[in-house]
């Protein structure tokens, strides 16, 4: 009985692009699936481990550089260039959770912040590199023996299969020793020592992970929009998820990929409904409204209600 | 297989909280340390424990050094501590709680979880059957899928005690196990002590329950102001007058302390 929504999800997920008419709705669930990528990264450093990243733009960025550079001036596949964006991006995390090693709370989000500030003003001042402000323009699409992933349909099934595996990665890692060490180090990093956990170890693991997950999404995204500039860097994208991920509920698995649906199809459905000044406004206040009814966020909300009656 | 401290010293600018203590933990005993408040005993601990940097003297466990080393690592050797004020993972079940205790018996490493290899689900599974039997050592299977933070007080230092067990300890040190436990779980704590000792563990404690203590140890170390100022048998120690007047204070002729 429990599986049929699930069944019913997938089923919908699956045929979005027959029964989506318009291809801006496609446009809009692309985006939906990138930010739950990145939104699924954010909370397995947020959610799980308790620390909040606050660069984590960076990640998207340096992976959405990587993979442009990497099919522009190298001539390497699209495919070739997502690994690299991934394994880029991944080990800048690993330098973040090294520097970070003992530092929790406000001095790990500040880490971030300034991280994410110094990629920034490289993307923007390395023009033989990047290019500047002007950006990367003409990323070509990836490409699969006979098939091009060029339309939007087919690559919302490219964006699909990664946010499938995104939750695989997230859901093996939090049933496992490993997922537990994260929760370990966020309910109470002192007792977690006294058992012989390596906490720092564990912050590492969880910030490589969630970077090169991030790193991935940057990739995805360089790909789609075929244009890359230092926009990626934008602080707007780290709040975005931090927003997904608090409202979705940190800490669940399902939550970031609710989170990132709602948040990413609001500004749209606003922008039809009302001019933009209201839009925003109207932003801010469905964001107060759910934040003030639903602390915890909508799928701990949600799941508790069905446990109760 | 004892836990040897040797002049160890731990200095908080120019205040003295240990001015080098020496004694020795011998391996299948019930050994308390005892004394009046701010005599430096919690401080011994996070000194044993890699919790604090002492300022001299030395640990060793098995004739290893455990100075200098991270708390985890002296975990790992099988120095394992509980802590004063209540520590559970508050938002997590009574299991998860355990299971997170159990972490060094685990075996499984990144690359495996990730590729969700069959091994992984097997180790899972023991893993879990441990972590009953352990819930079921301090008598909590009836709140295994309970929130930690949801339980009363003295189940919660329960949760704790089981934690600690799940790490596999070779001697395990108990800060105040009972404190703030009504009589009757200050019985079960007890019992449970002596179980933990049957088990082949070391049980190491400090403890203000005169009753508790005189009634479970076989060796009693006394602090005062961070010395040590006796050491022996817990008839020894009830009739040794320097502990007397460290408990009592000095009677007639001693001015102070």
């Amino acid at each position: 009985m429990r599986a049929i929504p699930l069944v019913l999800l997938a089923v919908l997920a699956l045929t979005a692009p027959f029964w989506l008419a318009n291809p801006y709705y496609l446009h809009v669930l692309i985006m939906a699936g990138i930010f739950a990528v990145l939104a699924l990264s954010l909370n397995l450093l947020l959610g799980y481990t308790g620390q909040l990243s606050l660069g984590h733009a960076a990640f998207f960025g340096i992976g959405a550089y990587a993979s442009a550079l990497c099919t522009l001036k190298l001539g390497r596949s699209a495919w070739e260039g997502m690994a690299l964006a991934a394994l880029l991006a991944g080990v800048s995390g690993w330098a973040i959770g090294r520097l970070a090693l003992k530092l929790r709370g406000a001095y790990f989000v500040l880490v971030t912040i300034s991280f994410a500030g110094v990629i920034s003003l490289v993307s923007v001042n390395w023009m033989e590199l990047t290019n500047g402000p002007l950006g990367l323009p003409g990323i070509p699409a990836p490409e699969l023996g006979p098939w091009s992933f060029r339309t939007k349909r087919a690559y919302y099934y490219l964006v699909l299969a990664a946010v499938a595996l995104s939750y695989l990665v997230c859901r093996r890692l939090v049933d496992s020793r490993i997922g537990r060490a994260f929760l370990a180090l966020r309910e109470n990093e002192a007792l977690a020592e006294s058992v012989g956990i390596d906490v720092t170890r564990y912050l590492v693991i969880a910030a490589v992970v969630s970077a090169a997950m991030a790193g991935l999404a940057g990739g995805l995204y360089a790909h789609y929009t075929r244009f890359v500039s230092p926009e990626v860097f934008l602080f707007t994208y780290t709040v975005t998820m931090v927003i997904m991920v608090v409202a979705g509920g940190k800490g669940t698995l399902a939550g970031p990929i609710v989170g990132a649906v709602l948040f990413t199809a609001l500004p749209e459905a606003l922008r039809e409904a009302a001019s933009w000044q209201w839009q925003m406004l109207a932003y801010g206040l469905i964001l107060v409204l759910l934040v003030f009814f639903l602390p915890r966020g909508i799928v701990p909300t949600l799941s508790r209600l069905r446990k109760s009656p | 297989m004892t836990l040897a401290v040797r002049d160890l010293a731990v200095r908080f600018g120019g205040v003295v909280a240990l001015g080098g203590i020496s004694f020795d933990v011998r391996p299948g005993t019930i050994t308390s340390l005892i004394g009046p408040n701010g005599a430096g005993k919690t401080t011994a601990f996070n000194a044993i424990t890699g919790y604090l940097r002492p300022s001299g003297g030395r640990v060793t466990y098995d004739d290893a050094p455990l100075t200098g080393l991270r708390p985890c690592d002296v975990a790992r050797r099988g120095v394992v501590r509980t802590f004063q004020k209540t520590s559970v993972f508050p938002a997590l079940t009574v299991a998860d709680n355990v299971l997170i205790g159990l972490h060094l018996r685990g075996e499984s490493g990144l690359a495996a979880i990730l590729a969700g290899a069959r091994r992984v689900r097997e180790e899972e599974r023991s893993l879990r059957e441990r972590a009953g039997e352990i819930i079921a050592l301090v008598g909590l299977e009836h709140r295994r899928d309970h929130v930690a933070s949801a339980l009363p007080y003295g189940e919660q230092r329960l949760v704790e005690l089981a934690v600690a067990l799940a790490a596999r300890p070779r001697v395990l040190l108990l800060d105040e196990p009972a404190a703030g436990m009504t009589g009757v779980e200050k019985d079960t704590v007890s019992k449970l002590i002596r179980t933990i000792r049957g088990l082949g563990i070391t049980v190491f404690l400090v403890e203000h329950d005169m009753r508790l203590v005189m009634g479970i140890s076989d060796v009693v170390i006394v602090l005062n102001h961070g010395r040590v100022i006796a050491e022996g048998a817990p008839a020894e120690i009830q009739a040794h007058p320097e502990v007397i007047r460290a408990y009592l204070g000095t009677g007639g002729g001693a001015a102070g302390r």
